[in-house]
């Protein structure tokens, strides 16, 4: 009986033995994300977006929505199922938009959301990328004659509630001993509103929404922007939750693929005809022509290749959206390649 | 006899609260896994830590680095203030086209009509951003304001009014003038020599007007200044637009609730008043009112707490209350969101039961005393 038993025993420790090269060997190749699961199954990407505000993220005449953000969702969603139409939007207010992708109600946070430290640390959150770096600006009606944001002592400014830029002016309030009153609002209808009838002397938010809020004003024309920002550079970008790395990874991967089109020079135009002739071998492995970089994200080979074709690149999308095509006319500045002074770069493709 | 309720009947009750408690348990249990899931705790230490933004509308001081608490304090002030105002208003409203809606006149029986259709009909909180951005915000900017009679302002900005600065004695006879009025009520119903004193009690509300007459140094009147108007009292349209849309929507019901009890009061008691030679405005204030007011009490106090739960909907309009302040800039600056929410509901809760703990005491004491 005990001779049985430990020979039973010892074959089953040779089978192990036996089995247990295979394995880890399948590990590396399979990736292991809760996210991406059940993003598979569900048939469709739940992306919070912003609910309403032009250049990131905002519905259209025809109800298709449209902006920087939406591009990304977009694209996430292509490299999953191929196809970028398979996503629902969620639109989040400033208030719930990090309990909502905390409970798990969305797969993914892109709400032009600035990176900090307590979202990352208290807030058990993960900050894949950098999809657009601004920093608080001030817009003011150009008949109250103000020149820099020193000057707006005594001013009231209309601001969303729930946001890191009353902090800012509290701060920039405290060291330059002087009084910028604010008025908080819940959404951005309401805050354009009372700004553009004069309740407020100005409002604030990051530069790429002033820029949005500018259009929305009856004349744009009479509304300047304070060329001094406050609060230090504001990096906006997406949100996943923390305990989940693959799904992390490929988020941010999906950024550094359009960011990488544009520095590699594929766009939407002539991905096919650079599919065919591109020689830069990190390009090569971006496309999906060599190598297995697709599979090691969870998604197929031709993820990158797809994106660049359906969505384009992140020039192009900033152009939709901020830059002149998009209407609201936003320099590049920062947000420009590395090649071109900006800030958006790529790791590279080994 | 007692009845005791029978075995099944408890066998049922244990049953209930077996499911109760284990509802409670799981629930209680998730909340705990899930703060520990993301790394949090629970505590309400964060009250005593200094805060970094700043609350635009307040009754009492504020400055941007006081406390959560005392932020706490400042936003149940503001609940309060609006709800306050809004409950009288709409109280006299609603009385006011309650009665319109009972009178004979065809014309002003059909204002109130479709006065209260046409509020009834529409959500509260369209209602508030049409009072606010509709309404107030076609207001001219600060420098055009509109002047008002005795020295008031009126622009996009809020009304403007002129303020009495208080001047060396304000200390000690401003207090004092306050509880001379507030004593008015009781001189009413003294007696001297057998009679009571009555409207001669007035002449104590008198006295109290001078006492406030004299602690004022002088008329602050507002004026444009810089961006903004200074000096007087400025009430914010933010308040003014919560104001009137919690106000009109609440005096829409409120005034069925008065037809309601009004018309229950038997047509007999209304013909016994007239052929006793009572005028019509008698009739309704001493015979039919009161015995109206006992049926409208149990109403109305649900009313009222409507009035205060609607309350949070000012953040909508950026006025600054409980709900805008503390589950939106605390919640996001702290990531504390189980205790914001629960402060919240614990204070609303506090509220609510302590008006309707008011209007119950109210109700059992014009309540008919049945032998």
């Amino acid at each position: 009986m005990l001779r049985f038993r430990s020979l039973a025993t010892a074959g089953c420790c040779a089978l192990a033995w036996l089995l247990a090269p295979v394995s880890p060997a399948t590990a590396q190749n399979e990736v292991k994300s809760v996210t991406l699961d059940t993003v598979k199954k569900r048939g469709q990407l739940i992306c919070g977006v912003d609910t309403g505000i032009p250049g990131y993220a905002f519905q259209d005449s025809k109800g298709e929505w449209q902006g920087l953000d939406i591009a990304y969702c977009r694209a996430l969603a292509d490299a999953i199922f191929g196809s970028p139409d398979k996503v629902k939007y969620i639109g989040t207010t400033s208030k719930v938009r990090f309990s909502v992708l905390q409970s798990g109600e969305i797969d993914v946070l892109i709400r032009d959301s600035e990176h900090t430290f307590i979202r990352n640390t208290q807030l058990g959150l993960d900050e894949p990328a950098v999809n657009f770096f601004t920093a608080q600006t001030f817009m003011v009606k150009k008949s109250l004659n103000v020149a820099h944001t020193k000057d707006l002592n005594g001013a009231t400014i209309c601001l969303l509630t729930g946001t890191t830029l009353e902090t800012n002016i509290a701060d920039y309030n405290r060291a330059n001993n002087i009084k910028i009153n604010t008025l908080l609002f819940d959404k951005s209808e309401e805050a354009f509103a009372a700004a553009d009838a004069g309740r407020c002397d100005g409002y604030t938010d990051d530069g790429g929404s002033v820029a949005a809020a500018r259009s929305t004003m009856k004349k744009p024309d009479d509304w300047m922007f304070l060329p001094e920002t406050i609060g230090g550079l504001q990096p906006l970008g997406s949100f996943t939750r923390q305990g989940d790395e693959a799904w992390t990874r490929l988020v941010k991967w999906v950024h550094y693929a359009m960011v990488a089109g544009e520095v590699f020079g594929v766009s939407k135009s002539n991905v096919e005809q650079m599919k065919a002739a591109i020689k830069d071998p990190d390009a090569r492995r971006m496309l999906g022509l060599e190598g297995d970089f697709g599979k090691l994200l969870g998604v197929d080979n031709d993820w990158a290749y797809r994106i660049l074709k359906d969505i384009g690149n992140y020039g192009e999308n900033y152009d939709a959206t901020f830059g002149d095509k998009g209407g609201l006319g936003l320099p590049r500045a920062l947000n420009n390649t590395y090649q071109h002074g900006g800030m958006m770069y790529t790791p590279s493709w080994k | 006899m007692v009845r005791r309720p029978s075995p099944r009947a408890r066998a049922a009750q244990w049953l209930l609260l077996a499911i109760v408690v284990a509802v409670a348990w799981y629930l209680g249990s998730q909340a705990a896994a899930n703060i520990a899931r993301r790394h949090a705790t629970f505590g309400f230490v964060f009250l005593f830590e200094n805060t970094n933004f700043d609350i635009p509308f307040r009754l009492i001081p504020w400055s941007v680095g006081d406390t959560y608490g005392r932020a706490l304090l400042v936003c149940v002030l503001n609940t309060l203030l609006v709800a306050a105002m809004s409950i009288v208003a709409a109280t006299l409203l609603g009385l006011l086209v309650g009665v319109m809606r009972l009178s004979a006149n065809w014309l002003v029986r059909n204002i109130a009509l479709g006065f209260i259709e046409l509020v009834r009909n529409t959500p509260q909180l369209v209602q508030i951003i049409f009072w606010y951005v509709a309404v107030l915000q076609t207001l001219p900017g600060p420098r055009q304001s509109i002047t008002l009679p005795a020295g008031t302002l009126l622009n996009v900005r809020g009304i403007y009014l002129p303020s009495f600065a208080p001047g060396g004695g304000a200390d000690v006879l401003w207090p004092l003038a306050l509880a001379v009025l507030l004593a008015t009520p009781f001189v009413w119903r003294l007696r001297w020599r057998g009679l009571p004193l009555g409207s001669r009690s007035l002449l104590v509300s008198l006295l109290s007007v001078l006492l406030f007459a004299g602690g004022i140094d002088h008329i602050d009147y507002p004026a444009l200044r810089g961006f903004n108007i200074a000096g007087g009292i400025q009430v914010v349209p933010e308040l003014v637009a919560l104001w009137a849309g919690l106000t009109i929507y609440a005096a829409a019901f409120i005034a069925e609730i008065v037809r309601a009890a009004i018309l229950s009061v038997h047509k007999g008691q209304r013909e016994a008043a007239l052929s006793l030679g009572l005028k019509p405005r008698q009739v309704l204030s001493k015979i039919i009112l009161p015995q109206a007011l006992r049926v409208m009490i149990p109403p109305m106090t649900s009313q009222y707490l409507n009035i205060i739960k609607s309350s949070s909907l000012g953040a909508a309009v950026a006025y600054p209350e409980l709900f805008q302040i503390f589950a939106g800039t605390v919640l996001q600056q702290t990531a504390r969101e189980l205790e914001t929410m629960f402060l919240l509901m614990a204070i609303f809760l506090a509220i609510n039961l302590a008006t309707s703990a008011l209007m119950n005491w109210y109700n059992h004491r014009v309540a008919l005393v049945e032998r």
